[in-house]
């Protein structure tokens, strides 16, 4: 993947094929401590302990269209390049994080990428399922709750195109002004 | 500290004008964007951003998009699949921004199918 960003999407979409309605984001730039923490949560039906192990092995997936399930093991590819690594903790019944780190300067660490296009495209593609997302640079951080706007706009206003692009464009000069502000 | 402020939602609201008590119509037409790790990795993002902003110029209220996983045609990802009320999913393939604008002008307005980019009826 060429941006963090889709690896983001991608696993946040496995937390909603699980099950979950709530998937919380967590982009963490510690750039003082030259160290990125990328960590994805879901409330969905979680994973057996004897599985969690198996998952960054390319042929272990949940899908039943292919045999082979790259999501977790290119992170997890992504993440050790970079000195940095994958861990998986989950509860059956609860939910589920993965939690990846890089080491921030690494050069072969990929841009974090477009956030606000992954967020949108979650949000407009899985109406029902609430996202938190929090993102910092060392000490400022840009927080989105959907919870939050559906009060604030109500949940008809959700599902509306032109909602989502204003919503995109809002996200995307919050995310330059918090890059501005590092 | 950045949040999203009551400030920013009302500026989102006054942006959007149109009357969304009418919005959530009975979808007529369901729009699908396959979005599995293979779909992610050849671009199914950009199509949707392409989607959401065709979608954001009509007036059309009847239209739903959502995403899905992959369907196990990983060749030929990013997929969009379209289905018109009362006639069979299209599914169409190599899909790019600017096919995705075509097919919704063309198949999803007008309701002709783009057969170039289609697979075929699934």
């Amino acid at each position: 993947m060429r941006e963090i960003a889709l690896h983001i999407l991608d696993v946040a979409e496995n937390g909603i094929t699980a099950g979950a309605d709530c998937i919380h984001i967590i982009v963490d730039e510690a750039r003082v401590e030259n160290l990125l923490t990328i960590a994805i949560e879901d409330n969905g039906k979680g994973i057996q302990v004897e599985k969690v192990n198996t998952l960054t092995d390319p042929f272990v997936t949940s899908r039943t269209t292919r045999r082979v399930g790259l999501g977790l093991p290119l992170l997890e590819a992504a993440a050790r390049r970079c000195e940095g690594n994958l861990t998986i903790n989950s509860q059956p019944g609860k939910g589920t994080r993965i939690t990846t780190t890089f080491r921030y300067d690494h050069i072969d660490r990929a841009p974090i990428g477009d956030m606000a296009a992954t967020l949108i495209t979650l949000i407009m593609g899985n109406a029902e399922v609430d996202f938190v997302y929090s993102h910092s640079i060392d000490d400022n951080n840009f927080d989105l709750d959907t919870r939050e706007i559906k009060e604030e706009l109500g949940p008809l206003y959700m599902t509306d195109p032109a909602v989502m692009y204003h919503l995109k464009q809002t996200i995307k000069t919050q995310l330059e002004q918090l890059e501005s502000d590092a | 500290m950045a949040k999203l402020t009551v400030e920013d939602l009302k500026k989102i609201k006054e942006q959007t004008s149109r009357d969304t008590s009418v919005r959530h119509g009975f979808a007529k037409v369901k729009i699908t964007v396959h979005m599995g790790t293979c779909g992610i990795a050849a671009g199914a993002r950009e199509v949707m951003g392409a989607l959401m902003e065709e979608m954001a110029q009509t007036d059309r209220q009847d239209l739903r998009v959502v995403n899905s996983g992959c369907m196990g045609m990983c060749s030929s990802e990013p997929n969009v699949t379209v289905e018109l009320e009362d006639q069979e999913p299209i599914v169409y393939q190599f899909m790019d921004a600017n096919k995705m604008r075509q097919v919704f002008k063309r198949h999803v307005l007008l309701g002709e199918a783009q057969t170039d980019f289609a697979l075929g009826k699934m």
